[in-house]
């Protein structure tokens, strides 16, 4: 119970705060002032308050694509551990569901794109479902690549007190998840150089163009809801790379949140230092990710 | 049994009273359509019984015929088929009441019926039949009736040509079934199946001859890659209801022959299951690749069948290579699997290929750019299709991902467990199958956001109207088997677990264990509902008033946003086309592109042809074609001249008896 708490508590609270570092630490590179740490709190909040306006030819599918972009991290987030605390759901085969429950956010906003009818809502949503099914077998491999080393199917245990031995017996491998991971995180959550989350112009439209007709709350949960996914997401790379524990529930969650600011400040420092690729280029860096994740699996089957 | 028996006269009955001129319509309709839903009923609680006793039922009556015999046998494997053949049948039968009723279809409907009846009674025959001729009478039967089927609308030459195909593909396997059955008399000296048990006793070579048999002469009606060239024509020129039987459950009929008839073969050696492997996987990217080419929505589904074809292919071959290795955990977990993903597969494709037939019925085209908006015009419709599309694509909390998972589950066990070269190939499996995953959410979102979402792209579509509430119960009533599957997989096991005692008895009880039962999928899908319906109530508290101001659709400051100027079917899938597809499976396109300084008049046209039809069959086909032609001499056009063949044939064949 008290996991679930935490769980919510630092998922719900936290994530907004990733956006806000990373804004901040763009702002240090360009030497600007930036917006404040908070702003996706204030941002948020504001919407939510406001009223809500609608294309007159949307369908309840439009409706649909923000609540689903909000329920899925949550769900996800259940079944990932932050830190070394352990995840509250967590059942053999877990993965599976995990992939598949961001197929279903990603079916949902796709769908909710296109159904605005716009020409540019329908070329954002045919990207995104184009990029993301190259990033899939990426994700699979690897999280097959932990579990071989686990030898277990299930993200807790995958994400669990194996990583240590994991790092000493098979360190390469896991090198090259943790990248493999880093770039799903940059496709997954459309930070450059896969998208660019500040322009909605036609160059860079990827998730950004897909949200252009929501508004009001719409608008405030779709952003919630991408705070938080770069938040599980990003948990999973946070939990690779700082694998200990300290055996204390405070300072593991205190070690866990600098983890997830470390993972923005770096997200900002490859935002601020490298340009966005061509649309092009996009897919062609995703099957190297795909055959680098590969390639990390070969190493252990040996 | 005595349902079964109780069903088949309703199907005869139904069959024979449709066939008569009656004055009106109505009657025609009333007992076609009653005929086989009272049958289905009947039917469905046969079925129950075969699965609930787990006991094999039989019934024998010896025919004049040699070798012939009308012996059935109701067992698990029987019972698992026929569950998915009444369900699709029923709801079938009760949209196409709707259906041909209307749009012209009407002088049709009364053969229809019949030959509606015929094929489900035929079909039940393949599944229940127990002695080799009876099984390939039925056989010849289900493929003649859903050929008349198929070439339902006999004006359209596109319906006919793809009528043809189809009876050459369908014959093609059958004469690969005819040398199956006759080899395996000669070994085991009956047709009936109970005498094939000896077969159990072949050297390996002669088995693998039989199983290849088995292999290209099932495969080709259930539309394995390269043998699925008739499917993507003959499906959408059937009638929709039509369409979703046969894709289905006539296509799941073969693999329920080649699961039977491969029981009494030897123990299969470990290259069976990869071969079978290798070829579902192919089957399954290059389907769903083709998939997201086509802007008929119905020739697009036909497509995603040939992809789930190969993923139940996968699945079952990796439980033949599992078991032939001695991982018998891993072979019950991917027999499981496939077994699953037929079931489930035959409920949500039914679903959409019936939402299609209302899609067409309200919009008047197959064509997805001449839809655009349906959502709005016919609600019911859309939300069944948007079910069913979550359900193909493998998305929680439908049914699609309990056989999916299974199958990952299995793949995963052994790339785990493996060292070596032997964890390489269930490994590159894993991505592939994502990769296809991936790709089945291109198509679905493709077909739910240029045909339900969206302006209206022509005016019929504008103009669009909801189906009648037979037709959308129907195919609510599978939305909502969907649903129950996804939110108690346990069900979906036990359901395979009786179809698998047959099979495999070893992995039927390690099924019947708690350990691997997927009750958390089932919790997490219900964890999910309730999750939506929080998320759905907080975004209702915010919205605040009920009538949320609504304008148009941004679009740089243009306010009058036409279908013009949407995304359209071909530039949806532009992208991966280009970035994932292998050259053979470009599109040919006239391109319209601009060269002077003033707009002149320019089309553009995309065309995507079968690339195995296209460079393998039909070439083939030509030649053939040639060389026969100089037989065309035989072929005088008299009567006495064929009187004379026969004669002269039967005089040989006399004497070729008489030297014996």
């Amino acid at each position: 119970m008290l996991q679930l708490f935490l769980h919510l508590l630092l998922l719900l609270g936290l994530s907004p705060l990733l956006p806000g570092v990373i804004g901040k630490t763009k702002a240090l590179f360009a030497g600007r002032t930036g917006p404040p740490f908070l702003q996706s709190y204030y941002d948020i909040w504001k919407l939510f308050g406001k009223g809500l306006v609608i294309s007159r030819t949307t369908t309840w599918v439009f409706r649909a694509g923000p609540v689903l972009g909000l329920v899925v991290p949550v769900l996800a987030a259940l079944m990932v551990p932050f830190g070394s605390i352990g995840a509250p759901l967590s059942f053999t085969g877990d993965l599976i569901f995990f992939v598949y429950l961001f197929g279903l956010a990603r079916f949902f906003t796709a769908s909710a794109a296109m159904d605005t009818g716009s020409s540019f809502e329908g070329m954002g949503a045919a990207r995104e479902v184009t990029f993301a099914c190259l990033a899939e077998p990426t994700v699979f491999f690897s999280f097959i690549v932990l579990a071989r080393l686990s030898g277990s199917l299930s993200l807790d245990a995958m994400f669990g007190q194996a990583l240590n031995t994991a790092w000493q017996s098979a360190g390469p491998s896991l090198i090259l998840v943790v990248a493999c991971l880093f770039v799903v995180v940059l496709v997954e959550n459309c930070r450059i150089p896969f998208d660019d989350p500040n322009t909605h112009l036609e160059l860079t439209m990827i998730h950004e163009v897909m949200v252009l007709d929501h508004s009001g709350p719409d608008l405030g949960m779709i952003l919630y809801g991408a705070a938080m996914k770069l938040f599980v997401l990003g948990a999973l790379v946070v939990r690779l790379v700082f694998p200990g524990s300290t055996g204390n529930v405070l300072f593991d969650t205190l070690l866990f949140s600098g983890g997830m600011l470390l993972l923005a400040v770096v997200i900002g420092v490859v935002e601020s230092t490298m340009a966005r690729l061509r649309l092009l280029r996009v897919p062609q860096l995703l099957v190297g990710t795909l055959l680098l994740s590969f390639f990390s699996l070969i190493l252990l089957l040996r | 049994m005595n349902f079964l028996f109780a069903a088949f006269l309703l199907f005869g009955l139904g069959a024979l009273l449709a066939v008569i001129p009656w004055r009106g319509g109505k009657a025609v309709a009333f007992f076609g359509s009653g005929g086989a839903i009272l049958g289905c009923l009947l039917g469905l609680i046969a079925a129950g019984q075969g699965l609930a006793a787990g006991v094999a039922e039989t019934f024998f009556l010896p025919l004049s015929m040699p070798g012939g015999a009308f012996s059935l046998r109701l067992d698990g494997l029987s019972a698992f088929f026929l569950l998915p053949l009444f369900v699709v049948g029923l709801v079938g039968a009760l949209y196409g009441s709707e259906y041909m009723g209307s749009g012209g279809k009407t002088r049709w409907s009364g053969l229809h019926w019949t030959w509606y009846n015929l094929l489900i009674l035929s079909m039940t025959l393949v599944v229940t039949a127990a002695n080799g001729l009876l099984f390939l009478f039925a056989w010849e039967c289900m493929s003649l009736t859903s050929f008349f089927l198929v070439i339902t609308e006999h004006n359209l030459a596109e319906a006919v040509e793809a009528g043809w195909t189809y009876l050459l593909a369908t014959h093609f396997g059958a004469a690969f079934l005819f040398a199956f059955f006759l080899s395996a008399s000669a070994f085991s000296g009956s047709l009936e199946f109970a005498s094939f048990q000896v077969l159990g006793q072949l050297s390996t070579p002669v088995a693998s001859g039989l199983f290849l048999l088995l292999l290209v002469g099932f495969g080709s009606k259930a539309g394995i890659f390269p043998f699925h060239v008739w499917l993507p024509d003959a499906h959408p020129a059937a009638p929709s209801h039509v369409s979703a039987l046969m894709s289905g459950v006539m296509v799941k009929t073969a693999i329920y022959g080649f699961l039977r008839l491969f029981s009494f073969l030897p123990a299969a050696p470990p290259w069976w299951g990869g071969l079978l492997m290798a070829i579902g996987i192919v089957g399954a990217l290059f389907g769903i690749a083709m998939a997201a080419l086509q802007r008929d929505v119905k020739r697009s589904l036909a497509y995603s069948t040939v992809e789930n074809i190969g993923i139940i292919l996968l699945a079952l071959g990796f439980w033949m290579q599992c078991r032939a290795t001695g991982h018998y955990f891993t072979a019950a977990l991917a027999l499981a699997g496939g077994l699953i993903h037929l079931l489930n597969h035959s409920l949500f494709k039914s679903l959409l290929f019936m939402g299609a037939g209302s899609l067409m019925h309200g919009s008047g085209s197959r064509d997805l750019n001449r839809m655009g908006g349906l959502m709005r015009r016919m609600p019911i419709t859309g939300v069944l299709i948007v079910c069913g599309g979550l359900a193909i694509s493998a998305l929680p909390p439908f049914n699609g991902l309990i056989g999916e998972w299974f199958i990952y589950r299995a793949l995963l066990e052994s790339g785990t467990v493996l060292s070596g070269l032997a964890a390489f190939s269930p490994l590159v499996l894993i991505g592939l199958l994502a990769l296809v995953g991936g790709m089945v959410i291109i198509v679905m979102t493709r077909i739910i956001g240029i045909a339900l979402a969206g302006e209206p792209r022509s005016s019929a579509a504008a103009r669009a109207h909801e189906a009648g509430w037979r037709m959308w119960s129907g195919m609510a009533a599978l939305a909502l088997l969907c649903l129950v599957g996804g939110l108690m997989p346990v069900l979906l096991l036990q359901v395979a677990g009786r179809a698998a005692i047959l099979l495999d008895p070893a992995a039927a009880t390690l099924l019947a264990d708690n350990a691997i039962s997927p009750w958390w999928l089932g919790i997490m899908a219900v964890l999910l509902l309730g999750c939506i319906l929080a998320a759905y109530g907080f975004s209702r508290w915010r919205q605040g008033c009920t009538i949320v101001p609504s304008s148009a659709t941004w679009g740089c400051g243009f306010a009058f946003p036409s279908s013009r100027m949407s995304y359209s079917a071909e530039s949806y899938t532009e992208l991966p086309q280009s970035a994932m597809f292998c050259s053979c499976l470009k599109p040919s396109t006239e391109d319209g592109r601009t060269i002077g300084f003033f707009p002149e008049a320019k089309s553009f046209s995309f065309e995507a042809p079968d690339p195995v039809l296209e460079h393998l069959f039909k070439p083939f086909f030509r030649r053939a074609a040639r060389v026969c032609s100089g037989f065309r001499g035989l072929q005088a056009g008299q009567l006495h001249v064929y009187l004379l063949y026969i004669f002269s044939v039967t005089i040989l064949l006399l004497l070729w008896a008489g030297q014996r």
